[in-house]
């Protein structure tokens, strides 16, 4: 396998990691300094980005720098494999390891599709002793994965789940019983059945080294004793948040323990209090100096909204979204958030809100905008583009934007985009499938247009709305910085995923769903899959015929097609595309055809 | 297909008599439980809802029988405006199946209502024609005072915004469980008289729903809310939100379960649980001796209601029984466990003034 240029997972090996001195012919040129001088240097290069491409220099410096990384980053599980890891860098303390495609959060994949870490654990447990940090992204994470874990790596200090599932509270009691050196327990995003909370009770005794507490995405009722207990006795802690089983008042009693904290998530926070009990509470937060971070604040209402406001004056980061404010409270709010860089809020605060946003938050970089009724059960209003304009004029500094709403004019987005021309993230999601521009009644090329084209460091984009294969030759031809690009209900014909192909030089992940793009469109991107990390077609025109053939042609990439028939012709109804140095997967269940 | 029926066994009287309505004049004009027919699901009537219920309704209303809307089903919630029933029956057409029963159709959940413009009268599906068609007679038919409880501060209720349902941020309500459940239902309808939160009176096309769009994580399925692991949400899991308690009444045959974060003034509860219960109060007035179901007169239920000495109370989280009514709207449904409407002589205990205030009315 060559190696390829912008490749974020770990290179394909050598044929056998070998010294320098030996591999090297007498025409090679001698290294100026000695390995031991090579390797100090290289330790100080953190990101994997540089790492592979110091890796590329030459031989005596890919074996520098295998011997040396310390951090591994895995961007898709199945690209490689644990042994062609495990062979490669003998030194791993800390791994990044991401399974599942994006699509998969939103109920696209079945359960038992894949990306179970098992396999990786076993490996690492003989290979990484000293294994430290483990973040898992989208993985299928079991109990037996997790009692492995912890019983493997004697100094292991970091565990962090982000939108994972398969385990219980049986897991997270082996790993916190386990793992003395516990300093990080970051649950988020996982998807996880009823389980008991007794896995908090199971630190041990003196417990002392936690920094960081994150369980607040689980639905286990904790003994408050305990996590007071532990609270306390952690004098390192900075980041905590608590699920919703915790009320305002025992809340109140964290804080006194730990007013040093960096980033609260709170639990619930609706609740009978007496007065004495609301200046309590009112004291603890106020005693919080060093808030950067607060979220949660689940049934918050403009009754005690009003006990934050000492907290919020370092707010950096203020995570509204769970939790439905009206523009009136949240305007208040926002007067005592001076120095928000990112905001997260629903709909229910609509344009009004979002208008107080663009006066009061001139320092804003991101803004995220959930709806509060995403399926439009209740008619709700939401937010239009009158609130994205408001913001948009506002806080210039703006650089990312997810915004859900359900009207857009083309005029809007072009007037944001020059208003704001920095964005690296615009992730713009017209609910209703196809919906025009809501003055012209035409379709949103142009406003998309005017994204690629003034935003020219753009990253990442979404897009939505009626459009025709016009955006996309726009985004061929200006997104010159684009990785990643979702479209839904979008294009009129092959042209459209074609232009994006020919177009965007740097694109790593491309996600379609729901459009008319079919065989030739796919095949018209084999020469680039290769340089991508991945490829996702669902709903599209593609058929199993054109999945074998870009298989056929392309042995590097591995080609999997989830669908209802087998036969050639037929839709292939999921289509996941992506490199790999592993070959086809081996733990595929039987609804997947790999070719 | 006949549709589940919850307790068929059980059921009684009641269920025709309150749980139908219709927004229209009929209404009124007629015997006061004038009882429109709608072909709720697209299906066709039950026969044995015919036979069991008929009975209590007379024989001149019969053919005004809301036979559908009367079954009292397994409860998704819904409640829909009259006008919906076209919609159901357009949606009939595309997938009909026990999905219908639950449907993956964005009705107008109570559950996932915010402030609330309108009565929502509950989350049974069997009675949502009722939030409609009362809410031009209820000045006449049910007042405010049947219910004897201390409406405080209203004004501090008005201004909570629930957080109700599944509906937040970044919660899909499907889930992986789901996912065969789902039909993928590609397109959408596209409703075009899309009214400004207004429930009751718009006729919002029902959409179809798409599955995995619009791209919301659903990482949240379970909330601690006790009650609300009884609830069985449209899209299968319930949301963050919801709030059961069991409502029971001194002498009714069963509980019903209401969702609290549906309401958000102590008026609306009160009216949907008059709604709910009243069936139990016009069965009464038989053994009164009233002069049975057959002409049931606007007036005579006025009186009958008037006449009620009920009192609301609830269990708080101490295992106290309180009366509904005297903390903020945002406290009660904090603490209240569960509902109970007393008799008023039973409630003695609790608000001797209530009890009074009910006398004075008769």
């Amino acid at each position: 396998m060559p190696f390829s240029k912008n490749q974020m997972d770990p290179d394909p090996p050598e044929d056998s990691p070998s010294n320098s001195t030996n591999s090297e012919g007498a025409n090679a040129p001698q290294s100026p300094f000695p390995d031991e001088v090579l390797e100090k240097v290289l330790s100080f290069i953190d990101s994997h980005k540089d790492r592979s491409s110091v890796s590329l220099v030459r031989k005596d410096w890919y074996n520098a720098e295998r011997w040396t990384r310390a951090k591994l980053f895995i961007g898709n599980c199945y690209a490689v494999s644990p042994e062609i890891v495990a062979r490669r860098f003998p030194r791993i303390k800390s791994v990044i390891l991401k399974g599942k495609p994006r699509f998969s959060d939103f109920n696209m994949l079945p359960r038992d599709w894949g990306a179970n870490v098992h396999s990786w654990l076993v490996v690492f447990a003989k290979v990484y002793p000293f294994l430290e940090e483990l973040r898992l992204k989208r993985m299928f994470v079991t109990d037996e994965s997790l009692e492995l874990l912890a019983k493997s790596f004697p100094g292991f200090k970091a565990l962090s789940l982000l939108s994972c599932d398969g385990f219980s509270g049986n897991g997270l009691k082996a790993i916190v019983s386990h793992c003395r050196n516990l300093t990080e327990l970051d649950i988020q995003d996982c998807v996880t059945e009823d389980f008991a909370g007794d896995w908090l009770s199971s630190f041990p005794e003196n417990f002392a080294s936690l920094e960081i507490l994150n369980f607040a995405s689980l639905n286990s009722e904790v003994s408050f004793d305990d996590l007071e207990r532990l609270v306390s006795q952690c004098k390192s802690l900075r980041v905590l948040k608590v699920n919703e089983s915790i009320t305002l008042d025992l809340l109140q009693r964290l804080l006194m323990h730990a007013s040093q904290l960096t980033e609260l998530g709170t639990g619930s926070f609706s609740q009978e209090l007496t007065p004495r009990q609301y200046e309590e509470i009112e004291r603890a937060f106020s005693n919080c100096k060093n808030l950067q971070v607060l979220s949660g604040l689940w049934e918050a209402s403009s009754l005690y909204l009003p006990l934050i406001y000492g907290a919020c004056a370092g707010l950096t980061f203020l995570n509204l979204s769970d939790v439905a404010l009206q523009s009136g409270e949240f305007a208040k709010l926002l007067a005592y958030c001076p120095n928000l860089r990112r905001l997260w809020v629903t709909d229910t605060v609509e344009d009004k809100g979002l208008e107080a946003v663009g006066s009061t938050c001139p320092l804003l970089e991101e803004l995220r905008v959930f709806p509060a009724d995403p399926y439009d059960r209740d008619q709700r209003d939401g937010v239009t583009e009158v609130g994205f304009l408001a913001v948009s004029r506002g806080c210039r500094k703006l650089h990312y934007v997810l915004y859900f709403c359900r009207r857009m004019t083309n005029a809007a987005v072009v007037t944001i985009v020059r208003n704001c021309p920095n964005f690296t993230h615009f992730r713009l999601c017209i609910m209703n499938p196809r919906e025009p521009d809501y003055l012209t009644n035409g379709p949103m090329d142009e406003g998309f247009g005017a994204v690629a084209k003034t935003c020219t460091k753009l990253k990442r984009l979404s897009i939505s709305g009626l459009l025709t294969d016009l955006t996309f030759e726009y985004i061929g031809k200006y997104a010159k910085n684009l990785e990643t690009l979702s479209v839904a209900f979008a294009g009129s014909s092959d042209r459209g995923m074609q232009y994006v192909l020919e177009g965007c030089p740097k694109l790593r992940k491309l996600e379609i769903r729901d459009c008319p793009f079919g065989n030739a469109a796919l095949l018209s991107g084999r020469g680039k899959y290769e340089m991508m990390r991945s490829l996702w077609m669902s709903s599209c025109a593609v058929t199993i015929k054109g999945c074998r053939l870009l298989a056929k042609e392309k042995p590097g990439l591995n080609v999997e097609v989830i669908s209802e028939e087998e036969n050639d012709e037929s839709q292939a109804d999921k289509v996941y595309v992506y490199r790999s140095v592993a070959g086809p997967r081996r733990d595929a269940p039987p609804f997947v055809i790999t070719f | 297909m006949s549709p589940p029926l919850l307790g068929v066994e059980g059921q009684s009287q009641c269920n025709v008599s309150f749980m139908a309505s219709s927004a229209s004049e009929d209404y009124i004009s007629q015997n006061g439980l004038g009882l429109k027919e709608r072909n709720y699901l697209g299906l066709s009537d039950c026969s044995s809802v015919d036979s069991s219920a008929v009975s209590s309704v007379a024989e001149e209303n019969k053919n005004n029988l809301n036979l559908k809307a009367t079954e009292l089903r397994l409860g998704l919630p819904g409640s829909q405006s009259p006008e919906r029933e076209s919609d159901f029956s357009l949606l009939s057409s595309v997938k009909l199946d026990e999905k219908q029963l639950f449907p993956l159709v964005p009705s107008k959940d109570g559950i996932c209502s915010l402030p609330q413009k309108n009565i929502v009268s509950g989350n049974k599906r069997g009675f949502a024609d009722t939030v409609d068609g009362f809410s031009e007679s209820k000045a006449t038919m049910f007042t405010e005072g049947n219910w004897i409880f201390n409406a405080a501060g209203s004004g501090s209720d008005s201004g909570q915004p629930k957080l109700s349902g599944n509906v937040l941020s970044n919660r899909s309500s499907g889930t992986q469980s789901d996912i065969k459940a789902e039909a993928p239902v590609k397109a959408t309808q596209k409703c075009d008289n899309k009214t400004n939160g207004s429930n009751t009176n718009s006729a919002p096309a029902a959409k179809a729903q798409v599955v995995g769009w619009p791209p919301i994580r659903s990482f949240r399925k379970n909330t601690l809310s006790t009650t609300s692991k009884n609830n069985e949400e449209v899209d299968g899991k319930p949301g963050p939100g919801a709030l059961f308690v069991k409502v029971s009444m001194d002498g009714a045959p069963y509980l019903r379960k209401v969702d609290l974060r549906t309401y958000s003034t102590y008026q609306e509860l009160s009216s949907a649980l008059e709604k709910m219960f009243s069936c139990f109060i016009i069965g009464q007035c038989g053994s009164q001796g009233a002069p049975g179901r057959e002409m049931l007169s606007e007036s005579k239920l006025k009186d009958l209601l008037h006449g009620s000495e009920y009192v609301l109370t609830y269990e708080d989280k101490d295992g106290d029984w309180m009366l509904v009514g005297d903390v903020p709207w945002g406290m009660f449904i904090a603490s209240c466990k569960r509902l109970k409407i007393m008799k008023g002589s039973d409630a003695i205990g609790l608000a001797p003034r209530a009890v009074e205030k009910s006398k004075n009315r008769n």
